[in-house]
This record gives structure tokens, sequence and C-alpha cells, in this order.
């Protein structure tokens, strides 16, 4: 039987050392990873417009092409003094809709044809949820959609990161047609709702809290672009 | 299900790293004594890594790293641990070797780091690692103890390829990628298996594998 001190001392030195090798490993490898995750939103952000490639080199290539990135505020203002790359959504989410800065993509296609694309965030039933909503010309008509999530339960909220699921919002409309925003809802299919087909998708069976959470976050991430899309359009009009 | 009671390693003066007894270490858990089949070990994520064949691949390739240097290293440090804060000191153990191995999917890998998810971390709670540590490197030398470590991680691997090959062709067709079944047997009416690519296949498959392994293994008969 060892004694208390040598157990105590032989604990705090197995942490010691395991926390050093660990801290290197993590500090050593951070580029890399950093990297893969800039990718890695690039190719969301590309997916929400149904451009989906596993090459590396297409994906850098395509965005730095099609994409370009700006910020505007909920009055529809553009910003031009602050980088899209710089604005965290984690800390605007939770800001009234006021102070947030909203960094919007646009994606200028070899038709000339744009679609306006929508950064999100919220929360599911274990962690962060986000995505990417790519609105038509319109302002109105979901063009594609994608999701993504920390750690939601495979099978069931995990969904959301599915084809099948983000696919139901292409064609949906965020507008009524008195043009009053009501967003594309998640709700169960037999919930009864006072809006048309064209404004719900069907949320996950299993996942019921992870689907509310996606609806928030449509409803939250949207809405304070639309000044600014408004400002379009009568730019347009003119 | 049974858990095997380490067979003990007699202290020789001079072994020889390969020898008999070496090798059965390494090679019974590929069958005689699968930590999956034999001893129902580690199916939880047997049935959620083996939809395709790379990320299985990827996945057993992981365990076997934790399970041979968790292994080592215990074995190594047997006799210092204090008895009382022993399952403490494999799980730190256990789980230095882990975050390791996310770290470097996260740097190397991100899509595949990406399709296992919660999973690479999860290995940290496979019964077969620590099951290990207890049952055989706590009282065995490091060589014998990463041989043992080796082949559970293998054991366990071969059983996630397997599954995750028969999956892949039935469910989408395709081994790594590459497509095996023919154009023609779709053009005439063969449909992918959709069942195949939801966690409970992966049960039925492993359920008839060991239906199987018992059959032409005799050993197995009276096991359980």
């Amino acid at each position: 039987m060892h004694s208390n001190s040598y157990t105590l001392i032989y604990a705090a030195g197995i942490s010691i050392i395991t926390a050093v090798i660990l801290a290197v490993t993590s500090e050593g490898l951070k580029p890399l990873q950093e990297a893969n995750v800039a990718l890695d939103k690039k190719s969301n952000i590309l997916k929400s417009v149904r451009i989906t490639s596993a090459d590396r080199k297409t994906i850098e290539d395509t965005y730095s092409q099609h994409v370009t990135a700006l910020v505007v505020n909920s009055a529809g203002e553009e910003l031009s003094d602050v980088l899209a790359e710089d604005v965290a959504l984690k800390d605007q989410i939770n800001k009234p809709a006021e102070e947030r800065l909203l960094p919007l993509y646009e994606f200028a296609g070899d038709d000339g044809k744009k679609f306006y694309i929508i950064p999100m965030r919220g929360v599911g039933l274990w962690g962060p949820i986000w995505g990417y909503l790519a609105l038509e010309g319109d302002f109105n008509t979901v063009y594609g959609a994608f999701f993504d999530h920390k750690g939601e339960t495979p099978g069931l909220g995990a969904e959301i990161a599915e084809k099948p699921f983000q696919d139901q919002f292409q064609g949906k409309t965020i507008m009524t047609e008195q043009n009053q925003f009501i967003s594309v809802n998640v709700v169960k299919p037999t919930d009864k709702v006072s809006f048309g087909d064209e404004h719900r998708v069907d949320g996950i069976s299993g996942g019921t809290i992870t689907s509310r959470g996606t609806d928030a976050m449509l409803k939250n991430c949207i809405e304070p672009y639309l000044a600014y899309f408004e400002k379009l359009k009568s730019n347009a009009g003119q | 299900m049974s858990v095997e009671s380490a067979p003990a390693v007699q202290e020789k003066k001079k072994e020889a790293l390969f020898s008999k007894k070496n090798i059965r270490i390494l090679r019974d858990p590929l069958d005689d004594n699968n930590p999956v089949t034999v001893q129902v070990l580690g199916i939880c994520s047997a049935l959620a890594v083996t939809v395709q064949v790379k990320p299985a691949m990827i996945m057993a390739l992981g365990v076997i790293f934790v399970t041979a240097f968790s292994n080592l290293f215990t074995s190594l440090l047997r006799n210092t641990i204090p008895n009382r804060v022993r399952i403490i000191v494999q799980l730190i153990i256990i789980a230095t070797l882990v975050t390791i191995v996310d770290q470097v999917l996260k740097a190397y890998m991100f899509d595949i780091s990406k399709k296992l998810s919660v999973f690479v971390g999860l290995i940290i709670t496979n019964c077969i690692v620590m099951g290990r540590l207890e049952a055989f490197a706590l009282a065995q030398k490091p060589w014998p103890s990463l041989m043992d470590g080796i082949g559970n991680g293998l054991g366990y691997g071969i059983i996630l390829v397997v599954v995750a090959v028969i999956r892949e062709i039935f469910g989408a067709g395709t081994v790594l990628g590459f497509h095996v079944i023919p154009q023609w047997a779709y053009d005439h009416g063969y449909v992918n298996n959709g069942l195949m690519v939801l966690p409970p296949a992966a049960l039925f498959v492993i359920g008839v594998y060991i239906w199987a392994q018992r059959s032409w293994n005799k050993k197995l008969v009276n096991v359980s």
C-alpha cells in the first residue's frame, strides 16, 4: 500500500506531464486545424448555393471567384470598416438586433444570377448549431440551406446536417404575400399552423429540441437583414 | 459474454520477442477471443461508424493506437501506480492518447474527423481499452502488453471493417467510394438497401458474424 503523500504526488505528477503533452500537441497542430476550419467554412457557404466539392483547390478557387463578403447593420447600411471574417457570429446573435454586425455573403454566378447567403448560429440540444441560408435575388425564395452542429445526437438531432433535411428548404419563402417576415418554420408534420406549406419544413422526429433550435436560429438570424434587403430592392427598382 | 483472465506470463529470463506465447497474445483477440464478437465489448461504436469503409478504417487505426499505447504505458508504470487511484491513472493515460488521436485527425483528416464526430472522443469509454488495462497490462511486462493491445485493437478493427464493407456494398453499392455493383444490376431493378445505412443493420451484421464464427470455430461452441 502506497502512502497518501505518494499517491497525491503521483497523481499531480502524471496530470502535469499529460497536460504538457496535450498542450504541446494542441499548439503544434493548431495552424493546420485552423486552416481546415476556414476551408470548411468556405465549403459550407458554397454548399448553401448547391455547390459541393471535396477538392481543396476547387473550393478555394470557386469561393474567391464568386463570393464577396460584406458587413451590414440592421438599419440596412453597409459597414465598410468591418471585415466579415472578423465578425464572430457567436458574440453577435445574443445582442439586440440594432447593435449587431451582420456579415453577408454575396454569390455571383457565371450566369449573372446573384444569391445572398446569410450566416446563422444558434443553440441545439447539446451545443451550438450553425448554418447558411442562400436567398435568391427576390430576397424571398430560399435557394439552398446548409446546417451543421457541434455535438447533436447522431441519428436524431444530427440529422440537420444531412441532405434530406437541408433539401427541404429549397424553394421555400420567408415572406408572406403581405410582405411580412414569417421565416421558414421547422415544425412537426402534424402541427396545425396558420401558414402555408411554402413557409414550413418538417422537423426531425426524435430531434425536437434541435428542430426548435434550428427554427429559432432561422428567425433570429434572418430578420435583421430585412432592412438591407429592402434597400437593395428599392435601389434596383429605381 | 465472457471476460478473459489474462494468462500468466512466466518470468523467464530470456524470451524471444515473437515467441509462440507472444504470438498467441497477439492472435487470440483476432478470432478465439475477439473483443467484439466473443466478449461483446465496444458494440456501440461498432454500430455507429460502420456505414462506410474509410471512416471505419480510420476509427480502427485510432483504437489500435489507443489500446496499444495505453497498454504499453500502463505496463511500464504498473509497479509505480498507487492501487487506490489506478483507475484514474488509467483514465488519464487513455484520455491523453484519445485526445491526441482527435487532434491529429482534426489537423490531417478533417472530413473523416467530422464523420466520426463524437465517436473518437468516446474511445475513452470503449470497454475494450480499460478492460485490457485492468485485465492484462497492470500485471504483465511491457512487450506482451503492447502485443495484447495491438491484438485487441486489431480484433476490434477487423470486425469494424468487415461490417463496414458489407454495409457499404449493400447500402451504397460501393467500397471505399468505388462502385462495385455494376450499373446493369441497377438497370435491371436492383436497389440499394436503405436499412443497411441505419445503425440497426450493424447489429444484424454483427449478429450474423457471431453466428458464423461460432459455427466454424469449435473452440467457441461452449463459451457463454
